[in-house]
Parts: C-alpha cells; structure tokens; sequence
C-alpha cells in the first residue's frame, strides 16, 4: 500500500498523520513501524486509526501497534487513552474477546527430555484442552458458580485446586480486574460462556510447546530473571481469550451504546463499529463493569487451561508439576480497558486505556508489576505463527508516549481463505511434522489458514517495539508441538 | 448456492454475500452461509432437532443482525449446528418481526469437517439492501 500523503516519520520508527488528516480528528494518529512496514501496512489501518482520533475525550495520539492490521472500529493493535470525565469507552476499542491473552509457563525439562515423548504429550494436551467449534469444558459450573468466577477470576481458581498461589502474582492485575458486577451481564453471555471454562476456543488460538534455544537468548540475565536458566529449556505458551461469553458481552453492548449513543448522548461515529457512550454514563459504567466479567473470565480459562497442561506433563512424566519447574513467567492481556495513571505533557493524569490486539508493556520500577520483575521490567510475551517462533520481551521505562504499550502478535497479511485456498491443514501437518514441530487439531481447513505465511514476520514486529522503545527482546522460542482449535 | 465468501474483506476473519428473491430467502442464504464458515459441508447438518425462532427488531436490518447472532448463541449454548428452514418476517408494532424455525444436531467432529468457530456477527460494512432482482446481504463475522 502506497503510504497516505500526509505522514511524517518522527522518530525512525514513529509515523504520524496530523489532525488535519481528516476532518473530526482531535489528535494526531500515530504508528510504530518500520520503513518496510508502514509501506506493507494495510490501508485500514490508516483508515481506522484516525477514525478513532475522532472519539471524544481522547489524549494525546490514536496509536497503532507494529503489528496493526484493519479490525471492527479500532485496527488490530490500536491503542487509545481517553479522559475518564469527559471521554468515552468503545467496545470496538477493546474487540470482541475481551482478554483475549497470552500465558508463558515453564519446564525445568530440556528438548532432549521431551523430544521422545514429544507426541505424547501433544495428544494429552490436545486430549485434556478442549478446543474448536462450540467446545465445552470438563468443569460443570452452576450460573452462580460461574458468577463468582466472573466477579473474582482466578481467585475462584485459586479456591478450588487449579491454581498456584504464586500464579495469581504473576498474572496480570493478579487475575482478577476489581469492579466486575455479574448483574450487568446478559443471560445469553452466561449461557455461552458457563462450560467454556478451560476450553481453547478456534481461529488463532492455540497452545504451544516451545524451546529456548542458546542462540535465540538475547538477553542472558533477564532470560534467567525470567527463568531461562537451561540450554534448550522447554516451556509452554498459550493464546485464547474469554470465549463466546466475552463475545456475547461485546455484541449486547454494542447494540445498546448503538441505540443510546446519538439519542441521548449526541455522539457521531464515523463507522458502527466504533459504537461508544461516555465513561461516566450509565450505559458506559455498566459495560466498564461487563468488560471487567469477560476479562475475569479469560483469566480463570486460561488458569484453568494451565491446570490441565501441568496435569499433561505430570502424567507423561510420572512426576509432580512442581518437581517438572511449571512455574509461570506471567500472563498478559490483550483486549482490555483499564484506569491507569500516565504523564502526559508533565502532568500525572487518570487515563482510561483502551489496548486492542495490544500489550501493556511496564517498565522496571513501575507499580502494578509483580515485585519479582520490578528491576526487569513486566515480561510480555508476543506470539508468532505455529511454524515460526514467538517471543519473550521486557517491558522498558521509554514507552511512555505509547502508554507503555507494545505489540501483541505477529498480525496478518494474508486472509483466511488465500491461507487455505495456498495450503492444506493435513499437508502443512506433515510438513511441519518433517521439520520438528507435532501439530493436532480437528480443524484442518483453519489449520491452513493459520500457515506461518499468512503472518507478518515476528522478527519485524519485535524488533519495530524495540527501535520504539516499547519492549526489548529476552528469548526467541520455537515451536516444536501445538495443538490449535 | 445464494452466497459467496468475500476473500479479502477481512483478513483475520471472514466475510459473505448471500442473496435471495424474497426477504425470506436471503435470511436462509445468510444462515447456510454462517454455518459454512463453521463447517465444510453444511448439508451434512441432519435435522435432529428443532428450534423455533422469535425475534423482534425496530430495524429491518438489525433483525438480520439479530437473526445470525441467535445462531450463533445456540451454537454455543446448545452446541447446535442450525440450518434454517423457514422464516417469515412480518411488519408489526413499529418494527420487524421474525418468526421461524430451524433444524440441525449437535457439534461432532468425527462427522463434520469443522473450520472455524464464529463467535460474533458484526456491524462492519453489514448490510441488507433490497435490489431489482431481489435483496442482498453482506455479512463479517469475527472468528
């Protein structure tokens, strides 16, 4: 895509489009990308993000992530801080699976330990986490039961045996977003969502068997902070969000902020899917309080996901999780909104933070990180195609004009029905299976469309956030099993 | 068949326009083709079970928004594959009402070639517009 005319570069890997841009913009729009990747960027992007430059309340820029891509409202990798008085909330701002997110856990175990049992555990894994199409979890919760684990997150975890105590510590907001009031959810959400606890879901979501391999370390000693102390140590990654419960969340609100939105509050937005009603409101606070149940949700799935794959290694290993080192290194999210307090231009200000298909990224020594990383940095982990490796970052003290975000994936240049008219799920299966890496799934055709080639190349993308200022690289990891709903 | 997927709309996700002659019928095209993005061959749905639909709407277009969304809830909550067989839609009370019924049996990946999960409908580039010929539909859906 030839660049807009317009835009300026002001910093090597910053590039803005002035308010001028288009009329009812309040606020530059801004993208983190590298030369190669602002001209390979989408022209959506472009489109949307100075789309939501025009939202009211908003500070300072409309900023797209390296990763960016066109989305519903907001692009993939949009990020934008809007006064909590005078400012909005969008659900086209958060996206569809609310927390969407990533989990890092390790293995005291190496490559030459999994490499025999390798299919092994991927089949336990495929077997123990449900995934695909409608899949519904082992756990049988009552609605009230699920209400509490709306409301607490992974602290109902916590309560019934699947957690860690240390893993609430090292999850992002301990697992639980305070605020979150199940009454403002609708039935249907809690229809959808009550037995998909633990369940991974389609798409791009997966779990992952992944290795650190010496020469993929750039960063020894926040590797080892992080808990990469072995040559080729193996760890497990997995990416999957709030389900069809975070997704009904989003569709009721937008209908409702849809009817109220222009009516009574004399709002105009230039496409539906930035659908929004101001913080303060009524309708605004109680989606705020919604939001905060599907991001409670997503936390006790992928609590509960983690559960199952300790059971996994326990089984095939004949020992205990806490012998085999599954320790997690941390868990972010990705679709969220949050208060959080930020300088803009020398004053210390109460933003609300919207991050979609984008990672909040603290710095050493900032509030709100675990006190195990306060000298790192908060870890943020980044994944990439199943054929072509993710990573793990650390947060940096220079990300403040980005609200101390970072990018969230690889991102996706080639759509899902190219991906699987080039590729075939079983054909890709054995290909990767020839190059080292076990992959199951019951969804052939999405396992072709999820080919590493229809990505943007990971490599690019953290190394833009790290040109940024917004996150350093620690570990390269590759994948070697997967299972993908 | 009355729809086609739009290969390049949404690159994360996927996209279709389906059509019909009556209003009708382009309903029922939508539905096939929502349950296609779902799984490989739609007409291996059997009819096992029977859900009756009832939805009301100011909007026209928004009773399609509706409609699909329905599908998808029951997909989740009663993990049923759906086809729909009738509809009607009938001016009422300051807006649209949509009575129907649809007919289908619960998720099996050994007998159904499954895709991807659709797990919202949404509001971008949708819409339902009357034609010469007929009426047409253009549907995103985030999966």
């Amino acid at each position: 895509m030839p660049r807009p005319s317009g835009i300026k570069r002001v910093a090597p890997t910053v590039w803005e489009l002035p308010a001028s841009y288009k009329p009812g913009m309040l606020v530059p729009a801004r993208i983190y990308a590298t030369e190669k990747m602002i001209d390979e960027m989408d022209a959506g992007v472009f489109d949307q993000i100075t789309n939501v430059a025009c939202l009211p309340g908003i500070v300072k820029y409309a900023q797209c992530m390296p990763d960016g891509h066109w989305g519903y409202g907001f692009p993939i990798g949009g990020v934008a801080a809007f006064d909590p008085e005078n400012g909005v909330i969008s659900p086209g701002g958060i996206g569809f699976d609310i927390n969407c997110g990533m989990r890092l856990c390790l293995t005291s175990l190496t490559y030459d330990d999994v490499a025999p049992k390798l299919k092994e555990l991927v089949d336990a894994l495929f077997y123990k986490i449900p995934s695909g199409v409608g899949s519904a979890g082992v756990l049988r919760l009552s609605h009230e039961e699920f209400n509490e684990v709306l409301e607490t997150g992974s602290r109902w975890c916590l309560k019934k045996g699947y957690a860690w105590k240390e893993d609430l510590q090292l999850t992002e907001e301990a697992g639980c977003f305070e605020g979150a009031d199940s009454s403002k959810v609708s039935r249907k959400a809690v229809e959808r969502g009550f037995d998909q606890i633990g369940t991974l879901g389609s798409g791009n979501h997966y779990c992952e068997i992944q290795v650190a391999r010496p020469e993929n370390i750039h960063d020894e000693g926040l590797a080892r902070s992080f808990g990469f102390t072995l040559p080729n140590q193996v760890a497990v990654m997995f990416h999957c969000g709030s389900r069809g419960f975070g997704h009904q969340v989003a569709t009721d609100y937008l209908q409702i902020f849809l009817k109220a939105m222009e009516r009574k509050y004399h709002i105009r937005v230039i496409d539906r899917e930035l659908a929004c009603a101001p913080f303060n409101s009524h309708e605004g606070q109680d989606y705020f309080k919604a939001m905060k149940c599907a991001v409670n949700m997503a936390f006790a799935n992928r609590q509960v996901i983690l559960h199952r794959i300790r059971e996994a290694f326990s089984q095939v290993f004949k020992r205990s999780p806490e012998d085999l080192g599954m320790r997690m290194v941390y868990d972010v999210t990705h679709n969220t909104a949050k208060l959080e307090e930020h300088t803009v231009d020398g004053v210390r200000r109460r933003l609300l933070v919207h991050r979609k298909g984008a990672t909040r990224a603290f710095g050493p020594g900032m509030e709100g990180i675990p006190a195990v990383y306060k000298e790192t940095g908060q870890p943020v982990i980044i994944g990439g195609s199943m054929e072509t490796g993710s990573y793990l970052l650390a947060g940096l003290s220079t990300g403040a004009d980005a609200f101390y975000t970072t990018a969230h994936g690889s991102g996706r240049t080639m759509s899902r029905h190219q991906a699987k008219r080039l590729y075939s799920g079983r054909k890709l299966q054995a290909e990767m299976e020839h190059r080292g890496i076990y992959v199951r799934t019951d969804a052939w055709g999405g396992l072709a469309e999820e080919a590493g080639a229809a990505y943007k190349d990971i490599d690019e993308v953290v190394e833009a956030t790290e040109l940024s200022g917004l996150s350093r690289r620690v570990v390269r990891l590759v994948p070697i099993g997967n299972i993908k709903g | 068949m009355p729809f086609k997927y739009l290969p390049d709309i949404a690159i994360a996700d996927a996209a279709f326009e389906a059509w019909g002659d009556t209003l009708d019928s382009v309903f029922i095209s939508c539905a096939d083709a929502l349950a296609g993005v779902m799984v490989d061959d739609i007409s291996l749905i059997e009819g096992k079970e029977a859900v009756e639909l009832r939805l009301f709407n100011a909007e026209l277009e928004m009773v399609l928004f509706d409609f699909l969304n329905e599908l998808v809830y029951i997909k989740d909550a009663k993990r049923l594959l759906l086809r729909v067989e009738k509809v009607e839609i009938a001016e009422q009370g300051g807006g649209f009402e949509l009575t129907g019924k649809a007919t289908g049996e619960q998720i099996d990946p050994s007998k159904h070639r499954l895709l991807a999960d659709v797990k919202a409908v949404t509001l971008s580039r949708f819409s339902l517009v009357r034609e010469d010929e007929g009426w047409r539909a253009t549907v995103i859906v985030d999966i």
